[in-house]
């Protein structure tokens, strides 16, 4: 007979029964219950995991930007031995084997062994970071596989201990949210009165430790915080999807601000958020696992995070560097024709195949922009499709002259730069020069020859030098 | 040895053999992903593979594994472009935008399950730590004999991966050390990549369907780092990592077996164990590693430092007997300069007077002839150092004690002859003492 473990049987059974069943819509009075907290149970559920995110999202702040975010993946992963244990050991010292504060006191210690070992593998042997998390993870899972097992067979009834792998929102009950709350309180109180050391850890570790601040006692205070985050969520996502609370809320915040006060904020605001919203889905829904859920609404706001983040994110960022390009776009057709027009007198117009010549730009692009200038009054285009530059367009064009032939002067009086080279360097630079800049170049450089206007250009300007 | 008893090869060898052949599998690439620092990667991709297992059963509908495999390869694949798809747009650090896919993946792979599965008791711990236990019960007729499944697919793994790993040493290697040089050099770094990542997903694949994933995120990470502390050479790490593999597999299900009887339990799991057995074996090594251990480098440090002591006793005897010949000084006396330990000091000059370079009297200890032959070896090569930083390296007078002092004890004759030479043969160092022949 082929077996090739449950997975099959249940996927089997999965396939029969996806075809005759669907999802059911709750109805409004539901989601009233589910969404108003009005059911006891509900309510527990729903707020433990929202401050189970909140605490979570704020710790994870730290360890992204110590790049460390798995080691909350190696962290909850070395929780699980000293569960094992605990509940084996447990019934010899007279305690009850299940009992929650039994159990988090093996995860705690088991976790603070998983940092012990970390920081050996890490500070004493030749192997990274990545290696030492997937060394203490690994080994340490196995370990509590292999004692789990054990205690399966000591005691007939050890299922309660399967929900610290995959978490068991629903079995959460009011003592369960005050110890999430208070252990969230206390590492926002630890976080709160070690900012600036954390800070400083997270950003430059070298400089932490030249200033004399303790960084291996605040590595360890980092980790103990994941830790004790770690052991709360136990309980409510499991260790496996507990990584995600403490990764991904963050990895989003980071998109929205650069900032590390409002990151951590908005990063508690999408662990909380992802708690209550994934826990409440659970409710609504028959057959969505919370754990699974809340990690799902994480990932879903991670997502809209990436794209549409103020600071960061994908949009943003690709409508700066349209800016960008339209602006330098635009700085190099002025120019390019007001030297055009310098060459051969102001009443020429100017081809559109002589500009494209110029450049390495696409005719569209190339047609886009003087599009956009002739828009604004800065570009006039005659029936022969020629080009020109109106009055106000010459303003525009002599301002960007004058800034280029400025910062080449400045290359070859003062950076001794070969003047067949220095147009190239200026095309660089001039985009980006400040007005600043530019009154302390032209205080530097002209004050002397007292040029009104602009400066004629350091070298021969010929339109086909462009050509790149 | 009583848990051994009811050891029988044809179902216990078979266990080790799948244990050993998953293991091997998965240390070959392990090492690649070991130096390109990514060992993460293959827990990511293993967790991972969970929605492609479902996707792939639910539209296709059958049992049969072929299906199952491949859109679970392909999950495993995204894993890795995904993660980096959101390392680039997103600029996010790797670690992070692995978290980010992994995770969700592996909740999207529960969610599906539990979803479709209704009402079962679902166990997802075989999603997590197999059953190699099972081994035995699929067998299939190969030419004759009756070889278990789990064994072919896993044997058939290990034969692809070895290929590949040999096929393309040079090229994994490079692009390995140096992404960048191995694309001038006309290989593709990217490609590499993915073909590793193929294997680490087909390896995770594999596995998951047999032994668990437990242990082949323990195999692609630690028999790798072990080797990685026992040798210089890639050629010899692969190989050192595929025996720590494979004998950590076997001592693996060995303790499963064994080491609960201890404590009056049955056998445990047998994934976990060779985990755990491939962690001792790490710890063990990462302690007495000829070169690289943690403990021998502590030896090997304090031997240095009790040698300095040791020669400095003896040359503060010989500055002292300088002054005044025949002085006898006291354990005290030179502790009172040097600052040094009590119980080693005493030590170590007990030790030079068995090698008969100091007479013990009662009030403390005096050189011997020989003890002065190797204090003027000392002193001279600190004194003509002195003189060469003075003459040669133009340092300050003031400044050459603290470097003479260290330079001392790692100079020898042929040093002290060029020395001499370059500082043409001075009779007196820069603070005037004068420096003893050879």
């Amino acid at each position: 007979m082929r077996t090739l473990g449950a997975l099959h049987s249940v996927l089997a059974f999965a396939a029969s029964s996806l075809t005759d069943r669907s999802i059911r819509w709750p109805t409004w009075l539901e989601w009233q219950r589910v969404l108003f907290l009005q059911d006891y149970n509900t309510r527990v559920v729903m707020l433990g995991t929202m401050l189970l995110g909140l605490a979570a999202g704020m710790v994870g702040s730290f360890t992204l930007l110590r790049r460390r975010a798995l080691m909350g993946d190696a962290l909850s992963h070395a929780t699980l031995p000293g569960v094992g244990l605990a509940f084996l050991i447990a019934p010899s010292l007279g305690l009850a084997e299940k009992s929650l504060p039994v159990l988090l006191t093996g995860a705690a210690l088991s976790g603070i062994a998983g940092v012990v070992a970390i920081l050996y593998v890490r500070n004493l042997t030749r192997l990274k970071e990545d290696a030492a998390l997937g060394i203490v993870l690994s080994v340490f899972f196995g370990a509590g596989i292999a004692i789990l097992s054990i205690a399966q067979q000591s005691v007939g009834h050890s299922a309660g201990l399967e929900s610290f792998i995959y978490g068991k929102p629903a079995s959460m009950i009011e003592s369960d949210r005050l110890l999430i709350g208070c252990t969230g309180i206390l590492s926002l109180l630890i976080m709160g009165s070690l900012f600036k050391e954390l800070t400083l850890l997270c950003f430059d570790e070298g400089f932490a430790k030249s200033r004399g601040y303790p960084v291996l006692l605040l590595d360890l205070v980092l980790m103990g915080l994941v830790v004790i985050v770690t052991i709360i969520g136990l309980q409510a996502v499991g260790l496996v999807l507990m990584i995600a609370l403490l990764v991904i809320p963050a990895a989003a915040s980071r998109f929205w601000t650069q900032n590390l006060k409002q990151m951590i904020l908005i990063s508690a605001a999408i662990g909380g958020a992802g708690g209550f919203l994934g826990a409440a889905m659970s409710a609504l829904f028959r057959n969505l696992p919370a754990g699974a859920m809340i990690v799902l609404v994480c990932s879903a706001l991670f997502f809209v995070s990436m794209m549409f983040g103020t600071e960061r994110g994908v949009v943003v960022r690709a409508l700066r560097r349209r800016d960008l390009n339209r602006s330098v776009d635009h700085q190099h057709l002025l120019r390019g024709m007001f030297e055009l027009q310098e060459s051969r007198g102001p009443k020429a117009g100017i081809p559109f195949s002589e500009l494209q010549t110029l450049r390495s730009w696409s005719s569209h692009r190339l047609l886009s922009e003087i599009e956009r200038c002739r828009r604004r009054g800065l570009v006039f285009r005659d029936s022969g499709q020629h080009l020109s530059l109106t009055s106000s367009g010459m303003v525009e064009a002599s301002r960007l002259v004058h800034e280029h032939r400025l910062w080449e002067l400045y290359l070859i009086t003062h950076a001794d730069v070969a003047p067949g080279r220095v147009d190239q360097s200026a095309d660089a630079i001039e985009h980006v020069l400040e007005p600043e800049l530019i009154a302390q170049l032209e205080e530097l450089l002209l004050q002397k020859r007292r040029v009104q206007g602009i400066a004629p250009s350091p070298h021969p300007v010929d339109a086909t030098e462009h050509v790149s | 040895m009583s848990a051994l008893s009811n050891w029988s090869w044809d179902y216990d060898g078979w266990i080790v053999l799948a244990g050993i052949l998953c293991a091997v599998a998965a240390s070959l690439p392990g090492n690649f992903l070991l130096l390109r620092r990514m060992s993460l990667l293959g827990d990511a991709i293993s967790h991972a593979i969970l929605p492609g297992l479902a996707v792939a059963f639910l539209v296709t509908g059958s049992r049969s594994s072929l299906p199952m495999f491949l859109g679970a390869v392909v999950v495993g694949l995204l894993t890795a472009v995904f993660t980096e798809w959101i390392r680039n747009f997103g600029e996010v650090d790797e670690g992070a935008s692995m978290g980010v896919v992994f995770t969700t993946l592996f909740a999207l792979g529960l969610v599906m399950i539990v979803q479709a599965a209704d009402h079962v008791d679902l166990d997802p711990g075989c999603v997590l730590y197999g059953s190699l236990e099972t081994t035995t019960f699929d067998m299939v007729d190969v030419a004759g004999t009756e070889i278990p499944r789990v064994v072919l697919v896993l044997a058939a793994v290990t034969v692809i991966n070895l290929v590949v790993v040999v096929l393309f040493f040079k090229e994994l290697k490079l692009s390995a050390f140096d992404p960048a040089l191995a694309t001038t050099c006309g290989i593709s770094a990217r490609l590499m990549h993915y073909l590793l990542m193929i294997i680490v997903a087909v390896t995770a694949v594999a596995s998951f369907e047999s032994v668990g994933n437990i242990l082949v995120v323990a195999m692609f990470v630690v028999p790798p780092a072990t080797a990685y502390l026992l040798t210089e050479r890639l050629r010899s790490m692969i190989i050192v990592s595929a025996l720590i593999a494979a004998v950590s597999a076997t001592l693996g299900h060995v303790s499963a077996l064994v080491v609960p009887s201890w404590f009056g339990y049955r056998s445990t799991s047998t994934s976990g164990m060779m985990a755990l057995c491939a962690g001792i074996l790490f710890f063990a090594v990462s302690l007495f590693a000829p070169q690289q251990g943690v403990l021998i480098r502590i030896l090997r440090r304090q031997r240095l430092s009790l040698r300095i002591l040791s020669e400095d006793l003896i040359a503060l005897l010989y500055r002292m007997d300088e002054r005044k010949s025949g002085v006898v000084a006291s354990i005290g006396q030179l502790r009172a300069t040097l600052l040094s330990g009590g119980f080693m000091s005493s030590l170590l000059m007990k030790q030079h007077s068995r090698k008969g370079h100091v007479i013990a009297t009662e009030n403390g200890y005096q050189l011997t002839n020989s003890g002065r032959r190797l204090g003027a070896e000392l002193v001279r090569s600190h004194r003509l150092w002195e003189q060469y930083l003075v003459s040669e390296g133009g340092v300050a007078v003031d400044r050459i004690h603290g470097q003479a002092e260290q330079l001392e004890h790692f100079t020898g004759r042929e040093l002290r002859d060029r020395l001499q030479q370059e500082t043409s043969a001075p009779v007196l160092d820069p603070h005037g003492s004068p420096i003893p022949p050879e």
